[in-house]
């Protein structure tokens, strides 16, 4: 029998775990370890605030997410031995394998911020990016009554890059919605030099943050949560006041990644970036949030990665030379409010540009540009999340990017590509 | 500058190749900086992370791999280390995906 090892079972391993059992023959055991008997849909936790979303909905027995024929190990990871192919867990005897696959994620420090689990946490200052601190502000948000609501990304690279900003525009929809809009200053600070980067964003989507009044504090890199005084101080002695903080953590990897060889400095996994193999390693592969690759830490990026890595995979099986296949490509939704949301489709090479979606010409959703269509879409897709995205069924979405209908001119036009 | 290079409109080297020591002392001259041998440690961390994993990095990032404290990159690169760094070292701009 030989095993194929994955490490972590959130989107990206659960998916891989039941793609590669579809693929192997019975030759091949299929074995992931995680921790945590919970799986969490994770774009929920950009509605559970606002109550839209409920946790009976977000969350489901981990048990029932993988099935028969993957073998789960419900303990941690201590340490990754590539020379002997062994990965030593904290319940039981080290596991070994013929290919290791590192799907552990990422996870937020809010411990490498001065102040920020000081006496604020959960009362004024909240994450949304875990179950318990999405839960914990939409307690704080029902009894707020106005104010400065300040949404601070304290630095890149974090999961999801376009959710702090949907939460600012959310924000922006449900005080409307609760009459206290005119009572609230809202306010995002972000490390990064605007709230968007890319040329054509900048010049198509600045509209949104002018028309929903929201002030941006760009390069703002939070070195202290001042819990004591309300504000949020930068490295560079610039001060945010606020009464209510939603703060968007650093991001690191897994904790036997950030203390063994094969992380980088914040815990990421060193990556081909189109074969996906571990760099400088050959039965060792990384997919998900865990890479250090410059692709979007996103749901959907784990999805393509999985469809590609499970070729390369029985390619290497075979014996034969990996495929850099992988393009970087992503594609999200962007809630903007009120209804609308936009959809964005991009690789390492291209930004997000304007066209339609999945069908070339046709759509049904449009690209970079605000829709009720996109809104709905966005909603529907929890199902197809639990139904299709992490059992790995066929989902008609092309794991490569394709340039067929989108408006290349409209970029080159924008100084970007 | 002496050296003939093309950048974007922000400033930021257009081609990577381009990149030379010599041009990151003219380009930090501009910017009103002279590198000494700390800043050096900054910007060789920054390229070297950037050519591994294909992205320029967070000041976390620079910091542990050059082993100089957050606080001193601001004194080294005063108003805005994210992107003086960036535009000296010759790496892109810091971005998100949008």
């Amino acid at each position: 029998m030989k095993t194929v090892l994955i490490l972590g079972a959130g989107t990206a391993g659960t998916a891989m775990a039941h793609k590669l059992r579809r693929k192997l023959s019975s030759e091949w055991a299929v074995e992931v370890v995680d921790p945590s008997t919970k799986h969490l849909y994770q774009p929920g936790l950009l509605f559970l605030p606002f109550g839209d979303e409920t946790e009976a909905r977000i969350v489901r027995d981990r048990g029932s997410t993988l099935g028969k024929g993957i073998t789960w190990h419900q303990t941690e990871v201590k340490a990754i031995d590539t020379e002997h192919r062994l990965v030593e867990i904290a319940a039981g005897g080290p596991l070994s394998y013929d290919f290791l696959i590192i799907a552990s994620g990422t996870r937020i420090r809010p411990d490498l911020i001065e102040g920020m689990l000081g006496a604020g946490w959960r009362k004024s200052v909240f994450d949304f990016y875990t179950l318990d601190g999405a839960k914990a502000l939409e307690a704080a948000l029902s009894n707020f009554e106005g104010g400065r609501l300040v949404v601070n990304v304290v630095e890149m690279p974090i999961k999801c890059p376009v959710a702090p900003l949907e939460l600012t525009f959310l924000a922006d929809w449900y005080l409307t919605k609760r009459g206290i809009r005119d009572k609230t200053e809202l306010v995002y600070a972000t490390p990064l030099d605007g709230a968007f980067t890319k040329p054509l964003a900048s010049k198509t989507l600045g509209y949104l943050l002018e028309d929903k009044g929201v002030r941006v504090e760009t390069e703002f890199m939070t070195g202290e949560v001042d819990a004591e005084n309300n504000v949020i101080r930068s490295y560079d002695e610039r001060e945010v006041p606020y009464d209510l903080l939603v703060t968007i953590p650093p991001h690191t990897g897994a904790g036997f990644l950030e203390d063994s060889d094969l992380g980088d400095e914040l815990g990421f996994v060193p990556t081909d970036p189109h074969t996906l193999a571990v760099r400088g390693h050959e039965r060792e592969f990384c997919i998900g949030d865990a890479t250090d690759l410059p692709s979007s830490k996103a749901g959907s990026v784990a999805h393509f990665q999985v469809d590609l890595l499970s070729e390369n995979l029985l390619r290497a099986m075979d014996g034969k030379e990996l495929e850099p296949t992988f393009d970087g490509h992503s594609n999200c939704f962007v809630e903007t409010g009120h209804g609308k949301a936009m959809l964005i489709d991009f690789n390492y090479d291209t930004e997000p540009l304007p066209g339609q979606f999945p069908i070339p010409h046709i759509g049904p959703l449009p690209l970079l540009k605000e829709a009720r269509r996109n809104h709905w879409a966005k909603l529907a897709f929890r199902w197809v999340y639990w139904n299709g995205l992490l059992p790995a069924r066929p989902i008609p979405i092309s794991p490569t990017m394709s340039l067929a209908g989108k408006q290349l001119t409209v970029a080159a036009e924008a100084g970007g590509a | 500058m002496t050296v003939a290079v093309q950048t974007d409109a922000e400033g930021y080297l257009a081609n990577k190749d381009d990149w030379s020591e010599e041009l990151a002392n003219e380009l930090a001259t501009e910017l009103g900086i002279q590198l000494g041998d700390e800043h050096w440690k900054v910007l060789n961390a920054a390229r070297a992370i950037e050519s591994e994993s294909g992205s320029s990095p967070g000041l976390r990032k620079i910091s542990k791999r050059s082993e100089t404290p957050i606080k001193a990159i601001y004194k080294l690169f005063p108003d805005g280390p994210a992107k003086l760094i960036a535009k000296i070292a010759g790496i892109p701009k810091p971005k998100s995906c949008l």
